[in-house]
């Protein structure tokens, strides 16, 4: 499983809509910028629940009304919209009405992360451990889209039918991987490459309570697994005794699925064609990269920046999707296929590649051009770090100040699970 | 697939089922090379090439009709979009109040309707016309993005008045599809039917004052229009409008930005006399008088893009049903206007005087009373900015009578308070209350690109928040792609 999920991202926060945190008691308030918002009202009859007003003055979002629906955040043409405050008492329709600029965040006493973190227990543990590998606070890359975050939750989720899967792995490898197509219907679900989406198993523990929420990276670009086919692919490995694995790669075509989501604020693919995009990965962590290759094929063709892949598995028959990946050209997708368990050869793994490509590595890592996204099994980014240190060395480098320059600027990301 | 997603399998996106319709297909992708000639020769001037940060509509749900990616002006994906439609839908306003909102042109308003689409489907490519130098002198990245989105829209809307027409008007919509991309903003012989589209856009000042002001008749055209009896104009109308607020935005925040940083350079020089105009045009900034200028000029001319005060083609568009008032359904009234009277200025005794007319014949000036009323709100907002930053000086709207061509005051000459005055007194102040050829080649003479990311020509201040929560060192255009 990928745990993945969104993080705090400034003024966009969302810590989904689970009960808020009892220690805490915040809740995350919906706020209009008056400064900003020209009173179009676009959003007030986007509502669908009537939760914004509007007087000669201000438009307003009734606390006691909003139920993060999200609709009215898209149609905004200003971004006025797109602002919230944690508040342990919310701000009144009367008082926000009077407003000629929004209040400062009020001091909880609380860091923010952590407060984003703790609020939705499932979600936010799962959050915590994907990112802990970035080494600080992650950023999205300066040229990725805005996503869109938390439109379905376990309350309200979207509701997917099954459009395909089907084994991407050997029948005889000893890794059973899924791809899996999910179709949205007649709901929009809009995705960013790199979010994640969440899967709620049917069905109650042994306690009574619900089942976890598994998080999944989408495979498929925002346009569809299928162009404007609003629908969205994952990759699913079956682990043994996995309830929701297990019960992904059991679907067959036309059962439904309760998703939510999407998740996702930083680890997004830059839409910038000039920018250089180092993927490395094992597993389905290659979920996102696929994504990320899809969409530059589709809206990127001929673009200038560098698409390079390091992908490690066991065995080809183990590496997710390998017979289409041979498939894409050397124009689009630099590809480095890494095997540890290939009989009569030694053990290969991703950063021993990388340490093979020093030179041309070394010239990258000092473009400000250059993005680097980890995505695999918990650990591996110890692995991709050092030996990024060490290429660093030989080059007269400082990966010391280089990584945290390009964190800072939205340029290095791990989600490692 | 949903009617909610927009259909990219065929070469026009659209959400109207086009790849059944083979009739009207066809003559979309007929029409559609001479609609990209138009955009090459008529749209932006340069730039066609450029990586543009764009927002497309894929479908018009609220959650995903603002899809923002880069893309090249000329492989933008105008397409035809209309809002979903209200199943049983009925008209609410003229002789067909509470009939079913009709899905084909009524036979006997069918001259009319076609008029009416045609007027307001004139005036889409007419503004990119107007504007298409505009990006040699963008004074910031953000800004030239903010304008080809307005232009691509425009475009687009140019789009969903031909599709109206070559849908529902057989030959006559097919030629006068034809006629809209021969006609040509400004052209001695071809000209935009309406006057003030034919008027030039020459400085960014212009521009933004443009958006605000007279892309907002469009915005108070379109919201009368989505009230139309016939669906298919009113759902294209809907969705025309979600767009629509952008342009205000452009309008109403780059006015805002440029009265903002004249403030913050007149601090920062201590200027406190906002009538030095030496001064501060010495600091390299428009000042306030020739903003307040510039706004005379523009809220004029879009006043008379309303008529005239007293109509009887509006009166029959009302009865018709064809088009309604602004906010049609939330005025409490009998919405058919037989027996009621509409408090209309007029000239009494050579002074503006409000008359009792009957309502039907004064849905012009309710609509343009309702636009003065919108537009008024964005003044207030620019003289908080004003008032923030601690300078004695406040915008306002002239008088509707001021500087009129049209109605009512177009035979006259009023000053911004509404005072008539004669001939000699109108020349003589002239230039105080509207822009000189002086004023204007000093806003020129600021016109210098400023084309590198995260940077702002000095006239005009920062947004606040860039569009689509980008950061403000953002390349909103990539200008050599």
């Amino acid at each position: 499983m990928q745990g993945r999920g969104h993080d705090a991202r400034g003024r966009c926060i969302d810590f989904g809509h689970g009960p808020p945190n009892p220690m805490t008691k915040a809740i995350r308030q919906h706020l209009i910028d008056p400064e900003i918002c020209i009173r179009c009202y676009t959003c007030e009859d986007a509502c669908p629940i009537d939760a914004i007003t509007h007087d000669d003055n201000n438009v307003v979002v009734d606390a006691g009304k909003c139920d993060y629906t999200m609709d009215c955040i898209a149609p905004c043409p200003t971004g006025a919209i797109d602002n919230w405050r944690f508040v342990t008492e919310a701000y009144s329709v009367e008082e926000q009405l009077s407003w000629d600029e929004l209040p400062e965040q009020e001091d909880l006493g609380d860091d923010e992360s952590t407060l984003g973190e703790a609020i939705e227990d499932d979600i936010g543990a799962l959050i915590a451990t994907a990112h802990a590998g970035t080494g600080g606070r992650p950023v999205a890359p300066a040229s990725a889209s805005n996503p869109s975050i938390n439109l379905f939750s376990r309350a309200h989720p979207a509701v997917a039918t099954v459009q395909g899967a089907y084994r991407i792995t050997e029948e005889d490898a000893g890794s059973d991987v899924r791809h899996i197509i999910l179709g949205f219907g007649e709901t929009s679900f809009p995705v960013l490459e790199g979010q994640s989406v969440g899967i709620v198993p049917p069905g109650t523990r042994e306690d009574g309570r619900p089942h976890d929420i598994r998080l999944y990276s989408v495979a498929s670009a925002r346009d569809g697994e299928k162009r404007n086919g609003n629908n969205i692919a994952l990759t699913v490995k079956r682990e043994d005794k996995g309830l929701c694995s297990n019960y992904l790669c059991d679907l067959q075509r036309g059962d439904k699925v309760n998703v939510t989501g999407p998740f996702g604020s930083t680890f997004l693919m830059p839409n910038d064609p000039n920018c250089h995009v180092i993927m490395i990965c094992t597993g389905t962590g290659s979920a996102p990269f696929r994504a990320f290759t899809e969409r530059r094929r589709r809206a990127m063709p001929g673009a200038d920046g560098k698409l390079v892949l390091y992908f490690g598995a066991r065995s080809p028959g183990e590496l997710p999707y390998f017979g289409p990946l041979k498939k894409v050209p050397p124009e689009l997708l630099e590809q480095h296929l890494v095997y540890s368990r290939l009989p009569n050869a030694p053990k290969e793994y991703v950063q021993d590649r990388m340490r093979k490509h020093a030179d041309d590595l070394s010239e990258l890592l000092c473009s400000e051009q250059t993005h680097i996204f980890i995505c695999g099994l918990k650990g591996m980014e110890s692995g991709v770090d050092e030996a990024l240190a060490d290429i660093c060395r030989a080059h007269a480098l400082a990966w010391g100040e280089i990584k945290p320059t390009m964190r800072e600027q939205g340029r290095y990301h791990v989600e490692t699970y | 697939m949903s009617n909610l997603n927009v259909n990219y399998d065929t070469s026009i996106p659209n959400n109207v089922g086009l790849a059944d319709d083979k009739r009207v297909l066809k003559a979309l992708e007929q029409w559609h090379p001479g609609y990209l000639d138009w955009w090459k020769t008529m749209g932006p001037d340069g730039f066609q090439e450029s990586m543009v940060y764009l927002r497309t509509a894929v479908s018009v749900d609220p959650k995903g009709w603002a899809q923002f990616g880069y893309v090249k002006m000329p492989e933008y994906r105008w397409g035809v979009l209309l809002a979903p439609k209200e199943e049983g839908r009925t008209i609410a306003f003229g002789n067909h109040k509470g009939e079913s909102a009709w899905q084909e042109v009524p036979g006997e308003y069918r001259a009319m309707l076609r008029r009416l689409i045609v007027i307001q489907g004139d005036t889409e490519p007419a503004s990119v016309e107007q504007q298409r130098h505009l990006g040699a002198t963008a004074p910031s990245l953000y800004d030239m993005r903010n304008l080809f989105q307005v232009n691509v829209e425009e475009a687009r809307h140019l789009w969903a008045m031909v599709y109206l027409l070559q849908k529902y008007f057989g030959k006559d919509g097919r030629e006068e599809s034809a006629e809209l991309l021969r006609r040509r903003s400004g052209d001695m012989d071809k000209p935009r039917m309406l006057g003030a589209f034919n008027e030039a856009t020459p400085d960014w000042l212009s521009f933004f004052m443009f958006t605000y002001f007279t892309d907002r008749d469009g915005k108070m055209q379109l919201e009368s229009l989505a009230q139309s009896g016939f669906d298919p104009l009113s759902r294209t109308c809907r969705f025309m409008l979600t767009e629509e607020a952008h342009h205000m935005f452009v309008g109403e925040s780059g006015i805002s930005r440029v009265v903002q940083r004249t403030c913050e350079k007149m601090n920062e020089a201590g200027i406190t006399d906002p009538y030095d105009i030496e001064a501060v045009r010495a600091l390299g900034v428009v000042d306030l008088p020739t903003i307040q200028k510039k706004a005379n000029l523009h809220y004029s001319l879009s006043l008379d893009l309303f008529g005239s005060e007293i109509s009887t083609n509006a009166a029959n568009a009302f009865s018709a049903g064809l088009k309604g008032r602004y906010n049609e359904t939330k005025i409490d009234d009998d919405h058919v206007l037989t027996d009621s009277t509409y408090p209309v200025l007029k000239l009494v005794d050579g002074k503006p005087t409000l008359v009792d007319e009957p309502a039907l014949t004064a849905i012009n000036m309710r609509l343009r009373d309702d636009y003065s009323a919108d537009a008024g709100k964005g003044v207030e907002r620019w003289n908080k900015v004003i008032a923030k930053a601690g300078v004695d000086f406040k915008l306002e709207l002239p008088h509707v009578a001021f500087h009129r061509a049209i109605g009512e005051f177009g035979g006259i000459n009023a000053t911004p308070d509404g005072a008539v005055v004669d001939d000699a007194t109108w020349k003589q102040h002239r230039d105080e209350w509207l822009p000189s050829k002086a004023d204007g080649d000093y806003i020129a003479s600021l016109m210098i690109p400023c084309h590198r990311k995260g940077e702002y020509a000095d006239w005009i201040a920062a947004p606040r928040v860039p569009i689509d929560n980008k950061p403000g060192d953002f390349e909103f255009v990539q200008i050599a792609a």
